[in-house]
C-alpha cells in the first residue's frame, strides 16, 4: 500500500481567502474520495476521526448547515458534542472567550462555528488549541459552503478554469458570495455579480478586480455556464435597499423567460433556503438545470473532507 | 515457492511466472459453484489484481470482477499521524454478497493493511469468504494474519524492506530487498 502524505497546511479553515488553489484542489479532491462513502449501499461510516471530539457552536440559526456538519463528522466517527447558543450561560452574560476557555477544559479537537460576528472565529482561534472551522461568521464568509459549490461546479463541468458565472442578488449582505468570489477567481472562474446597484458593493471590485458588475441580468444570462442565485436577506436589512420585493422580483428574479434567454446547458445553483417566488420561481428552483438539490448532497462530503484534512497534527502551520 | 535470498528476488520474467503460478493456485483452491472478485488494494494491488483478472479469462474464459480497495481511513494509526494520508476512491462496482473474495496486495508484512482492508471490505458487504493473495510474504509480522497465497516468501531482516515495482505504476517489474 502508498501512504502517500499531504501536509494541508492550515489549521483552521476560517475562510477561503488564506487557502492557495492547491489547497483549495487538495479538499476537492479529498471530497471525491468521501463521496464514495456517502454513497456506499452497506455502511456509510469511516473511522477517520475515531477518538477525535468535535464541537458545533452554532450562535446563528442553522438547519441545512449544522445538519451537514453532524452527518460529515458522524460519518467520520468522531465524537459530537452540540452547544446550543440558546440555552447556554451567554444569556447569562458569559462572553465568547469564557465560552472557549470552558469548552477549552474539555479538550476538543475540531470546533465548528457560526457566529454573526465577522471574526469571531479568529478569536476563537487565538485563544484555543482546537482547530476551529467557520460555519459562517455575519455577512463576511461562509467557506464550506463556497467549497462546495466549487465541488458541484467541477463536478458537473470536469473544471473551474474558464468557467463563467454569475453571482445573482444580495450580494451585500452574503457572506456566501464572499467566500466564493475567493474562490472563483483563484481558481480561473470568470465571475459577474449582477443585482440592483444598492445591492452590489462598487468597492468589491477593489478586492477583486478581475470580476465584472452588472445591474442588467437579462445582458448577463446569455454568456453564463452557471448562475448562482443568492437569497435576499431580508433579516439582514436587504428591505432598505431595494424599492419593494415586485420589482426586485421583476429585474433580477430568475424564471422560466430569464431561461429561455441562458445557454441551453447552463446550470443553476442557490445556497438556501430559497425564497420562492421572490428571486427564483419553482418552476426553475425544481427545473431541469438547478443542481441546487446536488448541492445539498455534496455538501456532507466537503465537510468530510475539511474535517478531515484539519484533524492531523500540521506540519509548518499556517493560518 | 521459492525462498528468496539476495538482492533481486524477482525479475520482470519471475514475476510473470509468479503471478501464473498464483493464478493457477488460484484455480485450483477455489470450488466450482464460487462466485470470484478480486479487490486490489490501492496503490500496488490493483494492477496486480487486474493482471491477475486477465490470466483468469485466459484460462478459464470467464470474467472475473475487479475492484479496488483504499484502506487509508481504516488504518489504525490514522489519528497519530502528521498530515493527512491522501484519500483515493475506493471502487467496487459490484455486490459482495455470497462472493469470494481476492484481497490482493503486493507485499504482506506487519498484517495491518490487510486488518484495515477487512474492516473496509466489511463495511462494503458481506462476502461469502475471504482469501489473500500477495506477491511476496516477508517475515515481521505484527497481527495473527497469514496469505493464502504469495508469489514468494522471504525471510529478510529488520532495517530491511521488500520494494516491488509494476510497469503501471513504476515503468518497471521487479521485486528487490532494500536496506531502509
Amino acid at each position: 500500500m502508498t501512504a502517500e502524505r499531504y501536509v494541508f497546511p492550515h489549521k483552521h479553515l476560517l475562510g477561503i481567502e488564506p487557502l492557495s488553489p492547491q489547497d483549495i484542489t487538495a479538499l476537492l479532491d479529498q471530497a471525491r474520495a468521501f463521496e464514495e462513502v456517502c454513497e456506499r449501499p452497506s455502511i456509510k461510516i469511516v473511522p477517520a476521526l475515531r477518538k477525535k471530539l468535535v464541537v458545533n457552536l452554532f450562535f446563528e440559526n442553522s438547519t441545512r448547515t449544522r445538519n451537514s456538519f453532524e452527518i460529515a463528522e458522524k460519518r467520520l466517527s468522531a465524537e459530537i458534542i452540540n452547544f446550543d447558543a440558546d440555552t447556554s450561560s451567554l444569556n447569562k452574560g458569559e462572553t465568547l472567550i469564557d465560552t472557549a476557555m470552558n469548552l477549552e477544559a474539555m479538550h476538543p479537537d475540531l470546533i465548528v462555528m457560526r457566529h454573526s460576528a465577522p471574526g469571531a472565529h479568529a478569536l476563537l482561534a487565538r485563544h484555543m488549541k482546537a482547530s476551529i472551522v467557520n460555519a459562517g461568521d455575519g455577512a463576511h464568509e461562509h467557506p464550506t459552503q463556497a467549497l462546495l459549490d466549487a465541488y458541484t461546479l467541477r463536478k458537473h463541468f470536469g473544471k473551474l478554469e474558464g468557467l463563467r458565472v454569475a453571482i445573482v442578488g444580495d450580494i451585500r449582505n452574503s457572506r456566501v458570495v464572499r467566500s466564493n468570489l475567493w474562490l472563483l477567481t483563484r481558481m480561473g472562474a470568470k465571475v459577474t455579480l449582477v443585482g440592483p446597484p444598492t445591492l452590489v458593493p462598487q468597492e468589491m471590485k477593489a478586492t477583486w478586480p478581475s470580476i465584472d458588475i452588472s445591474h442588467d441580468f437579462d445582458a448577463v444570462i446569455p454568456k453564463q455556464d452557471a448562475i448562482m442565485m443568492l437569497r435576499a436577506q431580508f433579516e439582514r436589512g436587504t428591505g432598505a435597499y431595494i424599492p419593494g420585493q415586485g420589482e426586485y422580483s421583476r429585474f433580477f428574479q430568475l424564471n422560466p423567460a430569464r431561461m429561455q434567454r441562458a445557454k441551453k446547458d447552463v446550470v443553476v445553483l442557490h445556497p438556501g433556503p430559497i425564497n420562492r417566488g421572490l428571486e427564483i420561481t419553482s418552476e426553475v428552483a425544481d427545473g431541469p438545470r438547478n443542481l441546487i438539490l446536488d448541492q445539498v448532497t455534496n455538501g456532507v462530503p466537503v465537510r468530510m473532507a475539511v474535517l478531515y484534512l484539519l484533524s492531523h497534527p500540521h506540519g509548518e502551520q499556517v493560518p | 515457492m521459492p525462498e528468496a535470498q539476495g538482492p533481486c528476488p524477482m525479475d520482470p520474467g519471475q514475476m510473470d511466472a509468479a503471478l501464473k503460478r498464483l493464478a493457477a493456485d488460484l484455480m485450483a483452491r477455489l470450488r466450482s459453484e464460487e462466485e470470484v472478485v478480486l479487490l486490489g488494494i490501492r496503490s500496488r494491488g490493483l494492477p496486480l489484481a487486474e493482471r491477475l483478472a486477465i490470466l483468469l479469462r485466459a484460462a478459464t474464459g470467464a470474467q472475473v470482477p475487479v475492484g479496488s480497495l483504499d484502506i487509508t481511513l481504516y488504518r489504525d494509526d490514522l489519528t497519530e499521524m502528521v498530515g493527512s494520508p491522501i484519500v483515493r476512491p475506493t471502487e467496487i462496482p459490484f455486490t459482495l454478497k455470497e462472493r469470494t473474495v481476492v484481497l490482493v496486495d503486493d507485499v504482506l508484512y506487519t498484517g495491518r493493511t490487510v486488518r484495515a482492508a477487512l474492516d473496509a471490505l466489511l463495511d462494503h458487504g458481506r462476502p461469502h469468504r475471504v482469501m489473500l493473495l500477495v506477491l511476496a510474504d516477508r517475515s515481521g509480522r505484527e497481527l495473527p494474519i497469514q496469505a493464502d497465497l504469495a508469489g514468494l516468501r522471504v525471510e529478510i531482516p529488520p532495517g530491511h524492506r521488500v520494494a516491488v515495482k509494476l510497469k503501471e505504476i513504476d515503468g518497471e517489474d521487479s521485486v528487490t530487498v532494500e536496506a531502509c
